[in-house]
């Protein structure tokens, strides 16, 4: 009787145990990030420009991490050396790309260019706080912010400016990603590039002969001259084309800046294996083209079989086709017939 | 008509003003300048006010309906310029660069000149003065009998172009702004080169930001070394939500600037210009 009472309550406990486990890793609100202690002394986190990333997180442990960015407001080339007033996080657009993982303990320092004319800040939709860090890091040209947050959800996030008017800091290119690695890190792949898809609104200025500026008119009838990858026409194109061999798995990590089309992400002659809904937890697979959402993200994994060129557009053709919104991965390596043969 | 609404005032009523006005404020206002236990001296600077009548305006953050009478008051024409800032200085040295407090000043303080009273070498004298704080930019005013416009002051006579008093309805008049405050380094080029508006004040959007006497709307002057504010919904679209014409992106800059100022900050394209109640007008017609 003693013994039986005794096995009734062990097996009672093991299943509340084995349930609470579960319900910790399977639920969507437990924020498993979260119990991670950081541990450590702060480190700087090494950041890219598109369409480089940085390295996986690998299996290390939650850490107290400091990511530096300056914002800038600075003319580059938009297309065929046309130059653009663009504003930047890190003088490039996209923004840096940072990458963390979850349970990370993550110092934000926001500098502003001595010589900026505005007042910038940034949102990271990777924050759980009051305006993802935007009230925090309003920065005055000249000044230095910073705020502390802990990285609770995993998934690939967008971040970008918010002081108003947020359209039109936005659609001049301040935006740029942020990836939540889960704990023990996303599965291992052969080739990883950042893209980030933005349009732009564009007017000569009133002030400088053959530059052009931000157009508050077009934006707001969501009318852009340009819808580009990476800030630029061409920036993945020719010698600026991404590149992997036959056999390998390519990860993309593709964001939209917007700041108001949403982009229907393919690749030509490609299939996505594994796309992060949403740049989320859900994995979906065999994906032609992939929604990805003004503000959103997703990754997209697949293996390349065959060589030759693949072109990455927006599936709203116009947009590639017109707009700028188009780049090119060559892949290189043997043919394999039993996959893709040419007729004679 | 036009003549009416643009009266200037000369230097010597407001000389004989100021002396009033800052014996007044000795006793009554220790609050904001506690740092100038010494009185402030004035420097005598010569630049013309402009008389603004005032009326009803409808302020960019609030609700759609509420105006806001503004008062008849006075402004400079134009900003405060680095040899008057310099002729500040010098009669004033607990703001001279190597004195100040840094609760009143942040360490970009006038970071550009090389000594305490030495403009820049490649300065204009005649160009605005930057790098100052809001705490030094009220002591100036104080020291000449003027105070710096209220936000609702200056953003009356900035809704002004060079034909209207209020030009907001016209669709360039916020692009055209836009523009300008898109070029840098306007800091650097003397005032009243381009053309008056409305009022006859000159460089409201060409050179510089400016500080106002409540650059912050919510905040209480007194307090404002806290750098407390509120942010009125300023970020994300939020800003969108309780603001009176969502098309006015000049004005969305403007604020958002403000929003991010603390009171001891010095930035390299925010200057100031002075102001005045108008019943120092009447006063001087007399």
């Amino acid at each position: 009787m003693k013994a039986k009472h005794f096995l009734l309550s062990a097996s009672a406990v093991l299943t509340i145990a084995l349930f609470s486990c579960r319900s910790n890793s399977g639920s969507p609100d437990t924020k498993a990030g979260a119990m991670a202690e950081a541990t450590g002394e702060p480190e700087v986190a090494q950041v890219t420009g598109a369409p480089n990333v940085p390295a996986p997180i690998g299996n290390r442990g939650a850490k107290k991490l400091i990511v530096n960015l300056e914002t800038t407001e600075t003319e580059g080339i938009i297309a065929d050396s046309i130059p653009y007033t663009f504003w930047t996080f890190n003088n490039t657009v996209p923004g840096s790309f940072i990458r963390v993982r979850e349970g990370d303990e993550i110092t934000l320092n926001l500098k502003n260019a001595a010589n900026s004319v505005l007042p910038h800040n940034i949102d990271l939709h990777a924050v759980n706080g009051p305006g993802g860090g935007a009230e925090a890091t309003s920065s005055a040209p000249g000044k230095t912010t910073s705020f502390t947050f802990k990285a609770l959800n995993p998934g690939l996030y967008v971040y970008h400016c918010a002081a108003p008017p947020v359209p039109m800091h936005i659609g001049n290119g301040m935006y740029g990603l942020i990836l939540v690695e889960p704990a023990g890190g996303l599965p291992k792949v052969d080739k990883e590039y950042y893209i980030m898809q933005g349009e732009f609104y564009t007017k000569m200025s009133g002030v400088k002969k053959g530059l052009l500026e931000f157009d508050n008119d077009k934006a707001i009838h969501e009318n852009p001259d340009y819808v580009l990858f990476n800030g630029k026409k061409g920036s993945l194109l020719g010698k600026n084309q991404i590149e992997a061999k036959v056999g390998e798995t390519v990860r993309l990590f593709v964001g939209n800046g917007g700041p108001n089309l949403t982009s229907s992400f393919h690749v030509i002659g490609e299939i996505f294996d594994n796309v992060y809904l949403e740049g989320g937890s859900t994995v979906s697979h065999n994906i032609q083209t992939t929604m990805i959402p003004s503000g959103g993200a997703a990754i997209v994994e697949f293996k390349v079989d065959v060589p030759g060129e693949y072109v990455l557009v927006d599936h709203s053709l116009s947009r590639a086709f017109n707009k700028g919104a188009i780049g090119k991965l060559k892949v290189r390596g043997e043919e394999n017939h039993a996959i893709f043969k040419k007729g004679k | 008509m036009f003549s009416t609404f643009r009266i200037y005032i000369l230097i010597a009523a407001v000389a004989l003003f100021a002396c009033h006005k800052t014996a007044e404020d000795a006793n009554n206002d220790g609050t904001t300048e506690q740092h100038t236990t010494t009185p402030l001296q004035n420097s005598h600077p010569t630049v013309n006010m402009v008389y603004i009548p005032g009326g009803e305006y409808k302020p960019f953050y609030g609700s759609d309906t509420a105006l806001v009478q503004v008062p008849p008051f006075l402004i400079d024409e134009r900003a405060v310029t680095n040899e008057e800032f310099l002729a500040f200085v010098k009669a004033n040295p607990q703001w001279q660069r190597s004195r100040v407090k840094q609760v009143y000043a942040d360490s970009n303080y006038l970071k550009l000149w090389p000594g305490d009273t030495t403009l820049p070498n490649n300065a204009d004298p005649e160009a605005p003065v930057c790098d100052i704080s809001w705490f030094a930019a009220k002591a100036y005013a104080k020291s000449v009998g003027k105070r710096l416009p209220t936000l609702d002051e200056w953003e009356f006579v900035a809704m002004a172009d060079e034909k209207v008093a209020n030009a907001r309805k016209k669709p360039e008049y916020s692009n055209r702004i836009v523009d300008l405050y898109l070029q840098k380094d306007r800091q650097f080029k003397a005032v009243k080169k381009t053309a008056p508006n409305y009022w006859g004040v000159y460089n409201m959007f060409d050179l510089i930001w400016e500080w106002t006497d409540d650059f912050n709307s919510v905040m209480a002057t007194e307090d404002s070394r806290v750098g407390e504010y509120d942010d009125k919904g300023l970020f994300c679209a939020g800003s969108a939500t309780s603001a009176t014409d969502v098309l006015n992106y000049a004005a969305f800059m403007r604020f958002a600037l403000r929003g991010s100022l603390k009171a001891n900050y010095t930035v390299a394209n925010l200057g100031f210009r002075c102001a005045k109640d108008s019943n120092a007008l009447a006063a001087n017609k007399k």
